[in-house]
């Protein structure tokens, strides 16, 4: 199962709609083990739910999603979807913080909930984790609502990381931080991977995070990838729609619905 | 659209809301009998959801035990059996109020809280959060809620009951010259334990649908900040409606006896 052939994670003909409205109309996204993939488009292209399918918060109409060669659709008990969800890690758009619970709480979750650390020890590691995203022990027991946005996301990526996941997966990391602290994640992100060595997927429209973060970029246009390559081709990918959306035209083949 | 179709899409969308619900509800149920449960979810829960609706639901009780005295008194001169009015009072309180008017209050203030909280917590992607981090949001969120309401909502529906009583009693000890002892003796001999229980069974049931509408709406939240509205809304009123009718039903089995 784990030769380096075999796609850490792959979307196969994934077609998602709501309604009449098609979103995701066959998309094949294969990512390799260990590698990085941001996936950029315009708001409501369906980055959100590519990523929702691909954890599994989101059923596809139509198609087939493979983490380490396993079909997820197969996953059946309980036990294994929790296993199964234990090699992932996820940064929520908006940090998604649970605001009834501490820092520490929050960021030792999967620890004290579904792995029965103890509490003692589950706190430790939450301070571990937060040191490591730059956080000091002091934030650990305050609440969400007493943190800057930005103090949020480090957060939400202590408690992504904490239980080293395999694959990381990060909503729009940097939407509505001003850009400093948007580098700071940005560089927070690239540490945390590599340190880990896990595979990224990562979605945004913010140009300058995806050339920090990704190994290789895909654009997402109309339900289809319609380019994919390495991060450094993003200025020359001969593509219209890549181009149009680097350079933030209103003229070009990406038509605004008003 | 001809009125024949109307009423066709409205009966499918019921429908469709019902089994929706009973799907919920089922899932709901089996998370609150097989463990794993989270203990401190659940404590933190009886205290919100019975603890604190205490005030509410005493001072409910003690207004209608009172104004219930009085009618009942007004009515009973009718046919010179003013006397029995202690008797009257307990039963109507057992048997019907204090269960109906607890429940309602914990509809006002508990489905209201639920759909608004969980509601919040899907507007916010905190329930996805849950999932990936390996935690299913029905035994986390939804479980400690049912459990913690079918388990407060007969007890405060006691503590009615007895307030309730207590607040006949006040008025016709203090206006209307009844004798205290005689009031206490009078409620007591005359009251079965079924009067008593059938209540409490009702607001076992009463419990269960307060929590499961303000889970299940909040839980299917859409639309931001007016979806979350919206589903406090919803939980408030289906609750209040569903608790009248499992009430006429329950209380037509209980009599049929
Ligand atoms: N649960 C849902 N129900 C209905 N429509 C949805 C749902 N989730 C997303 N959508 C729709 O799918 C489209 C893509 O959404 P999304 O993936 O969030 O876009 P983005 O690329 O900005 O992340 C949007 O038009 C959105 O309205
Ligand atoms: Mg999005």
């Amino acid at each position: 199962m784990s030769d380096t052939k075999t796609p850490m994670l792959e979307l196969r003909g994934v077609r998602k709609a709501f309604g009449d409205k098609v979103v995701l109309d066959g998309v094949d996204i294969p990512v390799a083990r260990g590698r990085s993939l941001v996936i950029i488009g315009g708001s409501g292209q369906g980055k959100s739910v590519t990523i929702k399918i691909a954890i599994g918060l989101m059923a596809p109409d139509a198609g087939q999603v493979f983490v380490d060669g396993q079909d997820t659709a197969l996953i059946r008990s309980a036990a294994d979807r929790a296993r199964h969800n234990a090699r992932f890690g996820m940064l929520f758009q908006g940090a998604a913080l649970f605001d009834s619970l501490t820092i520490w709480e929050n960021v030792a979750f999967r620890l004290t909930n579904a792995d029965k650390v103890p509490r003692k020890e589950a706190r430790e590691r939450a301070v571990e984790a937060l040191a490591r995203v730059g956080l000091p022990a002091s934030v650990a027991n305050l609440y969400p609502i007493e943190l800057s946005g930005g103090m949020q996301k480090r957060a939400g990526l202590a408690r992504a990381v904490v239980a080293q996941p395999e694959i990381i997966f990060f909503d729009e990391p940097t939407t509505g931080l001003d850009p400093i602290n948007a580098d700071v994640i940005n560089n927070l992100i690239v540490e945390q991977v590599k340190r880990l060595g896990c595979t990224a997927v990562s979605i945004t429209h913010d140009m300058a995070s995806a050339r920090k973060i990704g190994d290789e970029i895909a654009m997402l246009y109309n339900g289809k990838i319609v380019w994919r390559g390495p991060a450094a081709d993003i200025d020359h990918s001969g593509n219209a729609y890549v181009d149009q959306f680097v350079h933030g035209r209103a003229d070009g083949p990406i038509k605004i619905e008003v | 659209m001809n009125p024949v179709q109307a009423v066709g899409r409205s009966t499918l969308g019921l429908l469709r809301t019902a089994g929706s619900v009973a799907i919920f509800a089922g899932r709901g149920v089996g998370a609150s009998l097989s463990t794993p449960w989270f203990a401190g979810q659940l404590a933190r829960q009886v205290v919100a959801i019975g603890y604190l609706s205490l005030p509410v639901v005493g001072l409910t009780a003690v207004f209608t035990g009172a104004a219930l005295a009085l009618n009942i008194y007004t009515g009973g001169g009718r046919f010179n059996a003013e006397q029995i009015m202690p008797q009257i009072v307990a039963l109507g309180i057992t048997r019907e109020l204090g269960p109906v008017l607890a429940a309602l209050m914990l509809a006002g203030r508990v489905s209201a809280a639920i759909a608004a909280e969980i509601g919040a917590m899907r507007a916010t992607e905190q329930i996805d959060a849950l999932n990936t981090l390996s935690t299913d949001p029905f035994r986390y969120l939804v479980a400690p809620r049912l459990i913690a309401a079918v388990l407060t909502l007969p007890l405060l529906t006691a503590v009615a009951d007895t307030i309730g009583v207590a607040g006949g009693f006040l008025v016709a000890t203090q206006t209307l010259g009844f004798s205290g002892p005689l009031y206490v003796q009078n409620t007591w001999n005359f009251l079965t334990s079924w009067d008593i229980e059938s209540g409490l069974i009702k607001s076992a049931v009463f419990g269960f649908i307060v929590a499961l509408m303000g889970a299940y709406h909040g839980y299917n939240a859409s639309g931001g900040a007016r979806g979350v509205g919206r589903a406090t809304t919803h939980a408030v009123v289906s609750a209040a409606i569903l608790v009248f009718a499992a009430d006429y039903i329950l209380t037509s089995l209980f009599t049929a006896k």
